[in-house]
């Protein structure tokens, strides 16, 4: 898999630099700006790109915007933003283009080595990485609307399948059978109003419903 | 006890004649023509409105003249009192130009300063004309005197030499402690009616001390981001950096002897730690995304992370500056925290709205009330920064609750 990362932290960078070869990824351009990751994109067309925010010159949230420039260039390119605080308004823009090859992490999330790379694999294969974090904030904005009638598991599966766990991760996160996930699901669909044929297709469905975009 | 040196009788007799008393001389006597000039201006306009009182239109010209001479002749007194005696009268505070004549009129005949100088230029010609003649007088009448005793030295006429030599050095010797009072008189009446007036002064000390805590207040919150700036870009990326070593140690490490990663996993977690510690005190200094992206985002934030839910409704469609930012994302902190803290509430919502050039928030919550602004409470932090940019804190409690906040930040 190759990437192309930008942060403009040397320290961080060489970090991550280490750590995605460590797990066989190939690095083939490190960056310190968004235009520079807009230009290395460009030159080594990557699978995979994991970008910073707030990044020189202007240090706000340079990074995102060249992420979002990116999404609309190239669609099916993954990307994976860190970010030193999450804020869903970042995360709400990224998402508005497509879910799917979409992560939106704390930076602190690199410290939990195991559970980043699995977020950035991903991330890569089409899905989706968002923070708990995020999550908890979009959430706070949801209200009066078919949402509401969700159950508090309900609501907590869902949260999960924002985040682009699969069933078997929900089942994991909430220390519950796979069959129960999927009743959860199944309610969710109903309440929601989706009753489409394709199982994945009401999966993104339900998503984008909870995250508004 | 201040020392002013050793003063014999010489001295004194010489500072008597010192060229303070030529220079109050002049002062005296360039005060008559002066005056005399301001006098006949105003005398000649008021008799002219007077006479041609029926036409409407010639008062009100006269009327806007005079206001447009006064302060030219106010300006000629102050320069005739730096020029001579060094005193300077303040200036009474300018008023923006006003190209409108009715308006001008309107404003100038409303401003008290402007009565205040025209008493002056009345009273002036008094002063000078009466100290004028005493100064003048005094001196001239000395050495006429001095001459008719040295006529009657040739003369040899030995009464007059008495008489007129001791009226010579009466009127000498008079002539500067005159031309003191006179002066004196005249500095007076010009500090008293030339200058500012009290309240003029208070209004431009309100305005002075209004900036310059305008000014303290915006470099507390510049200084608050170039905290956050530092810590984000150093000490975080530093503390990220080794959270993530660790955690790769941590991983990688397999084969070491169980204390090493036991110590391993516990500097990992005390990293992680650190690392969210840090982030929060970040966020309570000044949020990035308050920023970039203004309210709406930055207190999602915030409310996300309450341990309670938050609704929040935000409606500022013209971003505030960034210092009221600041205060209203500071003030739905600070009542977020103490809901959390004493309120013991199962919800809160929270309302921000700008309307005009206020920006109007709410916080309220379900708890148990009974919060006072002088209780000790994070309620007296936030009503100062509430204040230290002329809004207004109004907190609602009754026992039992529920506890409302409302707070009105200014725009301009």
């Amino acid at each position: 898999m190759r990437v192309v990362l930008a942060e403009d932290s040397v320290l961080l960078r060489e970090g991550l630099v280490w750590l995605l070869g460590s797990a066989g990824m190939e690095v083939v351009a490190a960056v310190a700006d968004a235009e520079g990751l807009l230009r290395a994109v460009d030159e080594h067309e990557p699978d995979l790109v994991v970008t910073d925010v707030r990044m020189p010159p202007s240090h706000t949230d340079e990074g995102l915007r060249a992420a979002l420039v990116l999404r609309r260039q190239r669609p099916g390119l993954a990307i994976l933003v860190l970010s030193q605080y999450v804020e869903e308004r970042y995360a709400t823009q990224l998402l508005s283009t497509e879910t799917s090859g979409i992560g939106y992490l704390l930076k602190d999330r690199v410290a939990d080595v195991t559970e980043f790379l699995d977020a950035l694999r991903r991330v890569a294969s089409g899905g989706t990485a968002l923070d708990p974090e995020v999550v908890a904030q979009l959430l706070i904005r949801r209200h009066s609307d078919p949402l509401d009638l969700l159950t508090r598991r309900e609501h907590e599966v869902l949260a999960l399948i924002a985040e682009g766990r699969s069933n078997a991760g929900i089942a994991e996160a909430l220390v519950v059978s796979e069959g129960a996930v999927g009743k959860h699901i199944n309610n969710i669909f109903t309440k929601l109003g989706l009753s489409g044929a394709d199982k994945d297709h009401r999966r993104v469905l339900a998503v984008l419903r909870f995250l508004k975009v | 006890m201040t020392t002013t040196g050793l003063i014999t009788p010489w001295d004194r007799i010489r500072a008597h004649w010192s060229a303070r008393t030529w220079l109050r001389t002049a002062h005296v006597v360039t005060g008559v023509p002066m005056a005399l000039l301001a006098l006949a201006v105003v005398a000649g306009l008021t008799v002219l409105s007077v006479l041609l009182a029926w036409t409407v239109v010639v008062p009100l010209i006269a009327l806007l003249l005079l206001f447009w001479s006064v302060p030219l002749f106010t300006r000629l007194q102050r320069a005739r009192f730096l020029a001579f005696l060094d005193v300077d009268i303040p200036e009474a505070p300018r008023r923006p130009r006003e190209r409108n004549p009715l308006k001008l009129l309107y404003r100038e005949a409303r401003a008290r300063s402007t009565w205040r100088q025209l008493a002056y230029h009345l009273l002036a010609p008094l002063i000078n004309v009466i100290g004028g003649v005493m100064v003048i007088g005094a001196w001239a009448g000395g050495l006429v005197a001095a001459e008719f005793a040295v006529r009657g030295w040739v003369l040899a006429e030995g009464w007059m030499i008495t008489v007129f030599t001791l009226l010579a050095s009466a009127l000498l010797i008079a002539g500067p402690w005159v031309a003191r009072g006179v002066t004196a008189l005249d500095v007076i009446a010009a500090e008293a009616l030339l200058g500012p007036s009290l309240s003029d002064q208070l209004v431009q000390r309100v305005e002075t001390l209004q900036e310059s805590r305008a000014e303290v207040v915006d470099a507390a919150d510049a200084e608050r981001r170039r905290i956050e700036r530092d810590l984000h870009d150093g000490t975080q990326q530093r503390l990220v950096s080794l959270a993530m070593s660790l955690g790769m140690a941590r991983t990688m490490l397999t084969d070491v002897p169980e204390p090493a990663r036991q110590a391993i996993a516990q500097a990992h977690e005390e990293s992680k730690q650190a690392l969210k510690e840090l982030r929060d005190f970040v966020r309570g200094l000044h949020p990035a995304v308050l920023n970039d992206q203004g309210l709406d985002a930055a207190l999602s934030g915030i409310a996300a992370r309450a341990p309670f839910p938050v609704r929040l409704r935000v409606d500022v469609p013209e971003r505030a500056s960034p210092t009221i930012e600041a205060v209203a994302f500071f003030v739905v902190s600070e009542a977020l925290t103490n809901v959390s803290k004493h309120a013991g509430a199962s919800t809160a919502e929270v309302t921000v709205r700008r309307a005009g050039d206020r920006l109007r928030l709410a916080v309220v919550d379900d708890g148990r009330g009974g919060a006072r602004l002088g209780g000790g409470t994070g309620l007296r932090g936030l009503a100062q920064r509430v204040g230290s940019v002329d809004g207004t804190l109004d907190v609602d409690s009754p026992p039992g609750g529920p506890t409302a906040i409302r707070v009105e930040l200014p725009c301009v």
